[in-house]
């Protein structure tokens, strides 16, 4: 067994070190936009609930980072029967 | 002027409480007058790693609920007349850890001691949180391995923002404790070398402490590492990590990475 692994050369550190780096990178940056996003989420549904009723579990709000721009995807799902809850 | 460090990690079991009784020996070696404060509520195990575990009698939670006094909880160690231990509770709820009354503890022990040095519990909970609230200075103990580096990186983040000091827009020191460290199989490719957990984590390195018997042999024998044997490699290393500690210029060393031939044939049989 130590001789195979003697001929068969598979550093593993620059692996780690790798990829350490790319989920610090994104890890770091998702620290200060998770408030960011859930901010903008409660906002969102502050504003939604102004004029139709909406379940806050139905709310989804995701920052993607990428390197030139990011995006926002909100995604909201209303009910049914909106026309009703609106009138009423 | 009394100096508060938190020795911290986020990950369990990289060395925290073997890093804070060594530290804290040498520092009372130095003739510095020292305080080990044990933060693990129900999970205490500093009193063990120094040899007191026998002697403990009243504990951080007793003081802070004013069952006792800070000075009947303090136990005096056997080996050295300077360095102290403020054990946590085994049995009490972690719940009654307030931060008023820890800040009130360790406003206590500021007036009494050169130096109080808090073992932070694992985790990024209340417990580490109130380890790390009143520090000037941290220990931040990370194997070269991939989820202790991600978890110190988030504990930076914390200390950066959840102590005092962050509150105050002051910056607290931090440190690297690069703990368990193999040169030889960093050599090889198979382990993070310290340039690599420097570079990702960035934060000054205050020591490397070799991955060695002897610091399981000390704590076997409820000693700290820095006082069972004097010229093994981890103690020279805590020993020289104290030494910057107190701002003194120790040049900085790989310990155990001269090996002869017959070790590095050895080694790599062993392996």
């Amino acid at each position: 067994m130590s001789l195979f692994s003697f001929f068969q050369k598979r550093n593993t550190a620059p692996a780690a070190r790798e990829r350490l780096q790319i989920l610090l990178a994104h890890e770091r940056t998702n620290g200060e936009h998770s408030d960011l996003v859930n901010l903008l989420r409660e906002e969102i549904i502050q504003v939604i609930a102004r004029h139709v009723k909406v379940d806050g579990e139905k709310v989804a709000v995701k920052m993607d980072k990428g390197d030139q721009f990011s995006t926002l995807e909100v995604d909201i799902e209303l009910p049914a029967d909106l026309e009703r809850k609106k009138a009423a | 002027m009394a100096k508060t460090i938190v020795v911290t990690s986020g990950k369990g079991g990289v060395g925290k409480t073997t890093s804070t009784a060594a530290l804290g020996a040498a520092l009372a070696q130095r003739g510095e007058k020292v305080a080990v404060v044990d933060f693990d509520v129900g999970l205490r195990n500093l009193d063990l790693v120094m040899g007191a575990e026998r002697r403990v009698v009243f504990d951080l939670i007793n003081v802070v609920q004013g069952d006792a006094k800070l000075p009947q909880a303090l136990i005096r160690d056997k080996r050295c007349d300077n360095l102290f231990l403020l054990p946590a509770s085994q049995t009490r709820d972690k719940d009654n850890l307030t931060a008023e009354g820890v800040e009130k503890v360790m406003d206590e022990l500021r007036k009494d001691f050169d130096w109080i040095v808090c073992d932070s519990p694992a985790g990024i909970e209340r417990g580490a949180t109130l380890a790390m609230r009143h520090a000037d200075v941290a220990v931040v103990v990370t194997n070269p391995e991939v989820s202790s580096v991600r978890d110190s990186d988030r504990i930076i983040g914390l200390l950066d923002s959840k102590t005092a000091k962050a509150e105050n827009g002051e910056r607290i020191e931090k440190h690297l404790l690069l703990t368990r460290y193999d040169p030889n199989r960093a050599n090889r490719g198979d382990m993070l070398k310290v340039e690599d957990v420097l570079e990702i984590l960035s934060i000054p390195l205050l020591g490397i402490i070799p991955e060695s018997l002897e610091v399981l042999r000390a704590s076997n024998l409820g000693t700290p590492v820095t006082m069972s044997d004097n010229n093994s490699a981890p103690s020279i290393a805590y020993s020289n990590a104290a030494k910057r500690l107190c701002g003194e210029d120790v040049p900085m060393s790989i310990p155990g990475e001269k090996r002869g031939l017959f070790g590095k044939f050895f080694n790599r049989r062993a392996a």
